[in-house]
């Protein structure tokens, strides 16, 4: 059930269960810092001053706010398309061949650690190098950085649908010689739907928080502001115009419920039917009044028509039969020998990368440095984890109060839900207004920033979580008269935890992304910084210092995955295991 | 309503010719490490024109597998199997299969999944509608072109399997357990069905091939069972049913044969059939590496306490016994032979009968039938001895759950292994020898205190 199921997207730990880290690791993570070490060196020249001629100065009037927002949204969408793309490219071919698979899912593992906002800086430079001097490259850079958010678990999904293909069904497509191309559009597509949209829609919920600081971005000298929401709001913060950021909360609110209602509530519920598993009964199956009405109207029934015979038509395209490899090649090319060489030559690739990388940073770093930044890390921890522990000692009880009385948690999912997808950097500014004013240390007030929008991750699967919880074991609690902290302790924690180690991993990383823009923030020419990893990759970034952006990025991708997989992963692992009934 | 195109051509031909022969075909698991595991061993079957032939057997005897190989889904790793003289190699026009999950998807109708495998023939949308309605009729499916899987029961739903295979006009139908997921008045309906269609030549087929693990559904259907041996599947006997059709259930020649396939299934004297007899000297001799079946003590308490009360007073006929319980013969045959793997009772030709350990497990008080228990399994099942020994002998009285299961997949697969321990530690938990934490997975000598 789409609607009640925890929101969070897939990753591959929660779902493969515990795995240490291993070797492939650590060679994919060599990969992705040499990655973009290449691209910080080819983009090192162009960090001239950009002088676009035709850059539109951004307005604080309300009246070009639904201009703004169109285009914010437009990015969006680029951006989705994009993710679509990369999802049945590389999802279908991780599912498929084995040694893709070993490249491809711990990479999305890896990125799926690595900062989204530490990626501005090389997408920037990257994006200008292909068009300088353009406002192109900017959009591309920036529809870059939210693809870069949106795409991890969506291609994840994929390949977990297609891996989990039920075996009666996939004998039937051959042994009805369905062909590759159909059995993509009348198997694995339909198959992996109802999961892809749902983390589509989660994409799309993280990825507002994105766009708003993608589109005004500073590298070094190079200022970058894309007409849309998130300019107009930094265009507010520099001028102290706290009735803009009113006017741009409001309109953000207005955007995300017209997302919601008019495109993945009904995508969602249309998705239902590509569900093989019968709902349980207990859960209400997600409804949508726009899908209700579009299936009810003749009008749209006319035009889905055609769309509905092209899509068939599409699908039986006849593709030439694939071409039969020669027995020979085929024996090596599936041989042992073949295997250790593709082996050798990503290990190969791999210590290349990771010295390039090395010699890249170490060219101006001191070893002195590193272990510094090291610190800074264990700092932005420290206020993760706090941060962690206290929102979910608000948010744990409340959500189990909540999902235990079904009105208030029908009314509220929405809400929550509609809460996490709220890009809550637009609020940044009131606080830090509130700061500057009471004169309080950014050291910790700064902090609660890093988990605004992430929080309600917390508490939205909760909820959940507590609804999915059986009946009869609460009946059966109530019967035997366990009250108080035993009913906590014994009956309803360890239900609700597997929902809960889910929302909490979302909203970790969710604060250890945040902290690039939440550890500096400033009010006019105010900047307050408190210590930590995240001010350090944002004034690397900057000072157009990409150097020190590799450096911050890597550290705080190390600290991530370290930390999904030695806690939150075995937690996960050991509470669905006890919990499940067989 | 029969058309021209949905009519059966004539099975009258004096010599009927041979559609599908399989020789010598053998099929393995790779397991890991050590060597893989043997699940078709040697198989020959001949097919011919005009007949419904059973494949009888256990589950895990490796018919599946069989079909699988037929259907052109899974190569053999060695043997041949021919089509009408030519070998087979991948999935074929001239075959169809009928899933015992259905197969459908839930998001088609049942019109467009019946069409579904006319598409990749590049049949023109006109033809294919209507000889998709066709078999839809003649399945008995009217009025149900539009709606989706999830609003038919399982019997329609089962249908829409059937009319799905039938409009490929296949001259050979492949049926894997076809009715196993209905219940019990259903899958007679839709079995009645089958067969009178296909004696009114009004099915487009040459032959078909059914998987069954229900003795009186084969017996019911089958023209020819072939008796089908686990580990490695091989086939141990042919069984030719003569019985013109309709059969009844009740008529004396039907029990008699029933009673003939269940005396050849528990014939301990038969040396082709000996795979499947589990005499405790055999269970022995097999040692640690024998499959157990992870069937409850209450079920064996049960089917003990079923067999000591009249009218059966300690023994009873098999088939006779399944209708005492109202249980389908493949549900009461593991527990029999779980009891006579453990001493309690024994069976041969058809027959069960409680011997002395049996017959005192029944009259005991709960401690004295976990006594009883414990002495039967630590003397007839070797592979719990094992975990007993290892336990006593290692001085922190603990062992992981994989000290066992590695040794058992030296014999078995992974997940025969895992139902083998499971079986192991359901039953070790009952008799009290030994505790299994599952969290750590990790079994121990420790009480829970």
């Amino acid at each position: 059930m789409p609607v009640h199921r925890p929101l969070s997207a897939s990753r591959r730990p929660l779902l493969a269960g515990y795995t240490p880290p291993n070797i492939w690791d650590v060679v994919v993570f060599a990969l992705v810092i040499g990655a973009l070490t290449l691209i910080a060196l080819g983009g090192r020249e162009t960090l001239q001053p950009l002088v676009v001629a035709n850059r539109t100065p951004i307005s604080l009037d309300p009246a070009v706010l639904p201009g703004y927002a169109l285009r914010t949204t437009m990015r969006m969408f680029a951006a989705m398309a994009l993710s679509l793309l990369c999802t049945f490219v590389f999802g279908a071919l991780a599912a498929k061949s084995r040694r893709a698979e070993m490249v491809i899912i711990p990479l999305i593992d890896v990125l799926q650690s690595v900062p989204v906002l530490g990626f501005l800086s090389f997408t920037v430079t990257g994006f200008m190098a292909l068009f300088p001097g353009q406002v192109l490259g900017v959009e591309f850079a920036a529809i870059f950085a939210i693809f870069t958010s949106q795409a991890w678990n969506m291609v994840f999904s994929f390949y977990h649908s297609t891996r989990t293909l039920p075996r009666d069904l996939k004998d039937l497509s051959d042994s009805m010689r369905l062909g590759a191309w159909r059995r993509f559009w009348t198997l694995e597509a339909p198959y992996a739907a109802p999961s892809l949209i749902w983390n589509a829609m989660i994409s799309m919920s993280g990825a507002w928080f994105f766009v708003v600081a993608s589109e005004a971005i500073s590298v070094g000298r190079v200022t970058v502001s894309l007409p849309g929401v998130g300019s107009y709001v930094a265009l507010a913060i520099v001028q102290h115009d706290l009735r803009a950021i009113g006017w741009a909360v409001l309109t953000m609110a207005l955007v995300i419920l017209a997302y919601d209602q008019l495109l993945f509530r009904p995508l969602v519920a249309w998705a239902e039917k590509f569900r093989l598993d019968p709902p349980s009964t207990d859960a209400p199956i997600p409804r949508s009044w726009v899908l209700d009405f579009l299936q009810r109207t003749d009008l749209t029934r006319r035009l889905w028509r055609p769309v509905q015979s092209f899509l068939g038509s599409l699908a039986s395209v006849r593709l030439g039969r694939p071409i039969d490899l020669t027995p020979g090649f085929s024996r090596v090319w599936s041989s042992r020998y073949a295997d250790w060489g593709w082996y050798a030559l990503l290990a190969l690739t791999g210590a290349l990368a990771a010295w390039r990388a090395a010699a890249y940073i170490g060219g101006e770093v001191s070893l002195g440095e590193v272990g510094w930044c090291l610190v800074l890390g264990l700092i932005t921890l420290l206020r993760v984890v706090v941060l962690v522990v206290v929102a979910s000692a608000v948010w744990l009880p409340l959500g189990v109060m909540i999902g235990l009385r079904p009105r208030w948690a029908a009314a509220l999912q929405p809400v929550t839900q509609f809460l996490a997808a709220f890009p809550a950097n637009i609020l940044y500014p009131l606080v830090v207004a509130a700061v500057v004013r009471f004169r309080l240390a950014p050291d910790i007030w700064l902090s609660p920033l890093m988990i605004l929008g992430a929080q309600w991750y917390i508490l939205f699967n909760v909820i959940a979580g507590t609804r999915m919880f059986p009946a009869d074991l609460l009946e059966a609690a109530a019967s035997m008269r366990i009250r108080g902290w035993t009913w906590w302790r014994k009956v309803i924690l360890p239900g609700v935890l597997p929902s809960y180690v889910t929302g909490a991993v979302t909203a970790g990383g969710g604060a250890w992304n945040a902290a690039i823009v939440a550890e500096a923030a400033s009010w006019g020419s105010t900047r307050l910084e408190a210590h930590g990893l995240g001010a350090y990759i944002a004034r690397a970034t900057a000072d157009g210092d990409l150097r020190r952006v590799v450096l911050g990025v890597a550290v705080m991708a190390v600290y991530v995955v370290l930390f999904n997989r030695l806690v939150w992963d075995p937690l996960f692992t050991s509470a669905a295991r006890r919990l499940r009934a067989e | 309503m029969a058309s021209d195109i949905m009519t059966a051509p004539a099975r009258t031909a004096p010599a009927p010719e041979v559609l599908l022969e399989i020789a010598e075909v053998s099929q393995t698991y790779a397991k890991g490490a050590s060597d893989d595991l043997l699940v078709l061993d040697g198989v020959n079957i001949t097919l011919k024109a005009g007949e419904i032939v059973g494949l009888l057997g256990r589950s895990g005897s490796g018919k599946s597998s069989l079909l699988r190989i037929i259907a052109g889904l899974a190569r053999p790793a060695a043997g041949e199997v021919r089509w009408r003289g030519r070998p087979l190699r991948g999935p074929s026009e001239a075959i169809a299969m009928v899933f015992q999950s259905f197969a459908l998807f839930p998001w088609l109708t049942v019109l467009e999944n019946v069409e579904i495998g006319l598409e990749p023939l590049g049949i023109p949308t006109a033809e294919r509608r209507s000889r998709s309605l066709q078999a839809i009729d003649l399945i008995g499916l009217d009025g149900f072109e539009n709606a989706y899987p999830k609003e038919l029961s399982g019997g329609m739903r089962q249908r829409v399997g059937f009319a799905r295979g039938l409009v490929m006009q296949p001259e050979l139908l492949l049926m894997d357990e076809p009715f196993s997921a209905l219940d019990v008045l259903t899958a007679e309906t839709l079995r009645t069905d089958v067969i009178d269609l296909w004696m009114e030549g009004r099915l487009p087929l040459r032959s078909i091939l059914m998987v069954s693990h229900n003795i009186e559904e084969a017996v019911l259907m089958c023209d020819r069972i072939l008796l089908f041996t686990a580990s490695p599947g091989r086939v141990a006997a042919e069984i030719p049913i003569t019985l013109s059709h309709p059969r009844s259930r009740t008529d004396a020649a039907f029990r008699k044969l029933v009673d003939q396939v269940y005396e050849r299934m528990t014939n301990p004297s038969d040396p082709a059939l000996t795979a499947e007899q589990t005499t405790p000297e055999q269970a022995a001799s097999a040692g640690v590496g024998r499959k157990l079946p992870d069937i409850s003590t209450n079920l064996l308490a049960g089917l003990m306490e079923a067999l000591a009360a009249p009218p059966f007073k300690g023994k009873a006929d098999l088939p006779e016994l399944a209708d005492e319980l109202t249980m389908e013969v493949d549900e009461l045959f593991p527990i029999a032979e779980t009891l006579q793997l453990l001493g309690f009772a024994e069976v041969a030709h058809g027959d069960i009968r409680l011997i002395e350990p049996g017959r005192r497990f029944v009259e005991s008080d709960v401690d004295g039938r976990k006594r009883l228990f414990s002495e039967q399994l630590l003397a007839h099942v070797p592979i719990v001895a094992l975990v007993r020994r290892v336990l006593d002998e290692r001085p922190s009285r603990r062992a992981p759950y994989r000290r066992f299961s590695e040794e058992l997949e030296d014999f078995m697969s992974e997940e025969f292994a895992e139902e083998t321990l499971a079986a192991v530690i359901s039953w070790g938990r009952y008799a009290e020898l030994f505790a299994y934490d599952e969290q750590a997975q990790t079994f121990s000598l420790e009480d829970p205190a």
